[in-house]
């Protein structure tokens, strides 16, 4: 059984459509994160599966249930807030018994719910705390607090740590990454940070502009993006993206960069892309290179020696970040970013020597930028 | 802040594996609480709404059209055309109340404003004592037209008042009887209604120069500019929409007047400081002429409007604006 | 630091005493005159220091001074002004609540129009509404009661108490309401558990706002009730005709000063939230 099935969901505000036909499924269980740039419909579906929105067309199914007409207190949902949207006239405790008071749920339950999520939790000593008597990291417990207790089929977050500051946002990533796996639970997320998207889903359906450009697991997300927006917005740096032109000589098919310049790189594309690239032999395309695919001169990448291909390019800028080096390069006439070891020194100006790793490469469309192999 | 020991470091928590039971009831509850919880909230909100809205439309249309009609002591239904605003606009009565209005509106506006920008400005020096100030400027503004014009009658009554003082302590030739002038009653209320109103302008004002963003200052100060530079060159430009509240607020009060100018000189000496607000109540009860006394309210709902619509477009626009420049 | 007294200072100090004393007159005289008597009074100005205090007064004025032939004092008027002004704040206030919450937080279809023009209330003058609400009155029954002016006053004031509400809670964040709704809270659930709590800071306003304004008023008062129906206002109007055969003023400053000392008081011990009040609205 499905947990959360989202078929044909198209949603207008006034003339402008915000949603143009959703389609997703996930299973039991499963932790979807839905991330896109602000303004890309991502928060509007939450809300639409919260309830808190009306759907335009097509349908909304919770555990199997048409839930399109269904009030957001009986979905058999709960969900955390960006702002947390504690009540702040009432202590912490009645934060959390709210909803069941609502509920009707009787008092000893009421008090074995409370006692079992502050344990978990552990905010036992917060109980009777107003949310104003609270920081930061203790709120966002809370408000995950008041969303475990209902023990609902299915959980919601809307960015819910985007009001934290660096150091905590990542501990609590972690917390609520471990909470997922310990309880089990059904968990839809909703960010615009691609790292949050990348280390806690089990799915992610990236958006742009109303539509779901790519859904599917993180590493099939990163490593074959479906669309070029995908590959630019997923990973940081983004991935490079550069024309280049494909070819097809005795050795295999190959694609150029920068073609005909006295620089041009010519770099041979593996042979399990080339035979999806087939249809593109002679033709445009844009080549995508992840970062790390461009290290220093005597990295190897895998066992098959073909696929690190050494290249020599002029060194624009170099940002060392402590754990690696990002360069700046230029490649056939193209800038690209590598990443190479900390512990090597390039001077900026300077050609140096680089390899290139073409197992990754995604080539696209450059007319539709979906992604050709 | 330093972040509380998550679960992360925590011994086994237990599972929530406990039944789904508390949640599947909610769908239980019958159809007819369900039906009651969405008709309750509409019949609640919407008669008080419905009330205020009817009350606001619905009372100044009714008021519109008894002007077209030939309504004396009753209304009468009887459609007369402009007639009743011909005959306002002719009469001695109104041509007065409106030359009045003029000076009046022009006197009180000024004075107000000229006399709450100066005690904000005062106020605004860091003195001691700025509360007792405050509260004394402003009190006049939680008592009545009523009891305030009353107590200005007395004071300007010249033979009980300021005059009588004066005289008293040697300068037997002092005049101060305005209040029985022709000519110069209408300026008591002028000052009477500054007396009252300049402490809501001080308020406004100050509010306004308190709300200047403190970078501000100093990056004043770091040019070098001195305190009254400050305020002529950064602080007033910075409050200038205060300045168009405060106008707005003190056109709507003088064209509004009447409870003062009843307590102070009830319109006289003779007709001398009749206003349009008088203008009506005398026409509607006094000699029963409904029809006349509503066209004469609606001329001073239509002047209302003329300084009131300029402001809400205005308003409008500079939302607009901020809007779009984020 | 502020404190070294330069020239400059020394200045402004005399200015806000000099503007401070210019505000309190009028105060001071009806004070000083509610304990003078007649013949003082006549004898030199309204200005004057009490040669004797003459306590009488303030007993006349409340109980047996002739108002329009009726010889009660001001006190049957002041009554008056409470039986309409406890009533009419309290209900204007709470539909005011109502109607804020729904137009802030349950937006819709049209309710800017809704709010516009319940706005436009605060504006439209009193006289553009005398004769609907005599002829309402009148089918009601309602003419020369004091249960009329509550109503009256009620209508007018959900203008303003809707304004002040409304604006305040705009405030509070739609995730706070959709957090509640997951939660399983209804419309009446929310206003009670959420939202009053939240609401003590602008119900005072808007109590003190509607005391003050409702206490003062004057018109409504004098067209719609008569001799012994009227609020204080219009009897310290009539007091003022009444004496003018023979004047009366340390009697008369002694109800003038009874007839403000509710609002006086209000003022004193609410001053911050009257302020808050008055420039509720025009700074925005």
């Amino acid at each position: 059984m499905s947990a959360l099935r989202i078929a044909r969901l198209r949603k207008r505000f006034g003339a402008q459509e915000v949603l143009k036909g959703i389609d997703l499924e996930i299973g039991s269980g499963e932790f979807l994160v839905l991330v896109g740039p602000s303004g890309c419909g991502k928060s509007t579906l939450l809300n639409v599966i919260a309830g808190l929105e009306k759907a335009g067309e097509g349908t909304v199914e919770i555990g199997g249930r048409v839930v399109n007409d269904v009030a957001p207190k009986d979905r058999d949902i709960a969900m955390v807030f960006q702002s947390y949207a504690l009540y702040p006239t009432m202590t912490v405790r009645q934060n959390i018994t709210f909803g069941m008071e609502c509920r009707r749920v009787p008092r000893p339950q009421q008090e074995e719910a409370l006692a079992r999520v502050a344990r978990l939790l552990q905010i036992e000593a917060l109980l009777n705390r107003k949310p104003s008597q609270l920081s930061g990291g203790q709120r966002q417990r809370v408000a995950m607090g008041r969303a475990l207790v209902r023990d609902p089929m299915l959980f919601l977050f809307d960015e819910p740590l985007s009001n934290l500051d660096a150091k905590l946002r990542v501990e609590m990533r972690m917390e609520i990454k471990q909470l997922h796996r310990r309880i089990g639970a059904t968990m839809v997320y909703v960010t615009h940070d691609q790292i949050e998207a990348m280390t806690m889903a089990t799915r992610i359906a990236v958006m742009h502009q109303g539509e779901v450009q790519q859904f599917a697991d993180p590493e099939t997300i990163y490593n074959r993006p479906a669309t070029l927006f995908v590959a630019r917005f997923m990973g940081a740096p983004p991935m490079n993206t550069v024309a280049a032109r494909l070819t097809g000589g005795a050795e295999g098919l190959a694609a150029i960069i920068g073609a005909g310049r006295p620089d041009e790189i010519r770099l041979p594309v593996p042979e399990e892309l080339a035979a999806r690239a087939g249809p593109f032999r002679d033709r445009e395309v844009v080549l995508g290179i992840r970062p790390e695919c461009i290290a220093e001169a005597d990295r190897r990448f895998g066992a098959d020696a073909r696929h690190s291909v050494p290249i020599e390019a002029p060194v624009e800028m170099t940002e060392p970040t402590g754990a690696e080096t990002i360069v700046l390069m230029r490649l056939g006439g193209e800038a690209l970013l590598g990443r190479v070891s900390p512990d090597i020194r390039l001077p900026v100006g300077a050609p140096a020597r680089f390899a290139l790793d073409t197992r990754k490469l995604c080539l696209f469309d450059p007319a539709t930028e979906r992604l050709i192999a | 802040m330093t972040p509380d020991p998550g679960p992360a470091t925590a011994p086994a928590a237990p599972a929530l594996d406990a039944p789904r039971a508390a949640a599947r009831r909610a769908a239980a509850r019958p159809a007819w609480r369900d039906a009651i919880g969405r008709w309750l909230p509409h019949l609640v909100l919407w008669p008080p709404l419905l009330v205020s809205v009817v009350h606001v439309l619905g009372f100044t249309g009714y008021t519109t059209w008894m002007s077209f009609t030939a309504s004396t002591l009753m209304p009468d239904y009887e459609w007369v055309g402009l007639r009743n605003y011909t005959a306002v606009l002719n009469s001695r009565n109104w041509q007065i109340a409106t030359d009045n209005l003029l000076i009046y509106g022009a006197g009180f506006v000024v004075l107000t404003t000229a006399l709450g920008l100066l005690l904000a400005v005062l106020i605004d020096q860091r003195v001691r004592g700025e509360n007792l100030f405050r509260t004394i400027y402003l009190y006049p503004m939680a008592v009545s037209f009523v009891v305030t014009g009353t107590v200005w009658a007395w004071l300007l009554n010249p033979s009980i008042g300021i005059q009588r003082l004066v005289r008293s302590m040697g300068w037997g030739g002092f005049r101060f009887d305005w209040l029985v002038d022709r000519e110069m009653a209408i300026y008591t209320i002028v000052i009477a209604g500054a007396w009252q109103a300049s402490g809501f302008a001080m308020a406004l004002f100050l509010a306004g120069i308190r709300s200047v963003d403190a970078d501000l200052y100093k990056a004043a100060q770091v040019d070098g500019a001195g305190p009254w530079r400050i305020y002529r060159r950064v602080v007033l430009p910075a409050i200038w929409p205060i300045f168009i509240a405060v106008l707005v607020i003190l056109l709507q009060y003088t064209i509004k007047t009447f409870d003062l100018v009843r307590a102070l000189t009830g319109g006289g000496p003779g007709i001398a400081t009749q206003l349009p607000a008088l203008v009506v109540y005398d026409l509607m009860f006094q000699r029963g002429l409904l029809g006349r006394g509503s066209a004469a309210a609606v001329m001073m709902l239509l002047s209302l409007l003329l300084v009131l619509v300029p402001y809400f477009g205005f308003m409008r626009w500079r939302r607009h604006r901020e809007a779009r420049h984020g | 630091m502020a404190d070294r007294l330069t020239p400059a200072r020394v200045l402004i100090y005399a200015l806000l005493a000099g503007f401070a004393a210019f505000y309190l007159v009028p105060l001071l005289v009806v004070v000083l005159n509610s304990v003078r008597t007649a013949e003082d009074i006549g004898a030199t100005s309204v200005v004057g220091l009490p040669r004797e205090l003459a306590f009488g007064n303030f007993e006349r004025a409340w109980g047996s001074y002739c108002i329009a032939r009726r010889c009660e004092g001001i006190s049957p008027y002041m009554w008056n002004s409470f039986l309409m002004v406890v009533p009419a704040t309290i209900i204007s206030t709470l539909l005011g609540a109502l109607n804020g919450y729904s137009l802030a937080l349950w937006r819709f279809r049209g309710d800017n129009w809704v709010f516009g023009i319940i706005t436009l209330g605060v504006f439209l003058p009193e006289q553009m509404k005398l004769v609907p609400w005599t002829l309402v009155l009148r089918d009601l029954g309602l003419t020369n009661t004091i249960a009329g002016l509550v109503l009256i006053h009620v209508v007018q004031g959900i203008s303003f108490t809707t304004l002040f509400c409304r604006n305040y809670y705009t405030a509070i964040p739609q995730e706070l309401l959709k957090a509640a709704k997951i939660d399983g809270a209804g419309f009446f659930r929310i206003f009670w558990r959420i939202v009053l709590p939240l609401s003590p800071p602008i119900l005072i306003v808007t109590v003190i706002w509607q005391f003050t304004h409702i206490w003062n008023e004057f018109l409504y008062g004098v067209t719609f009730t008569s001799g012994a129906q009227q609020p204080v206002t219009a009897a310290l109007i009539a007091l003022s005709v009444s004496v003018s055969e023979a004047p009366q003023y340390g009697v008369q400053s002694a109800a003038v000063l009874i007839a403000a000392l509710p609002t006086l008081l209000v003022y004193l011990f609410g001053g911050k939230y009257f302020v808050r009040g008055l420039t509720a609205g025009a700074v925005k």
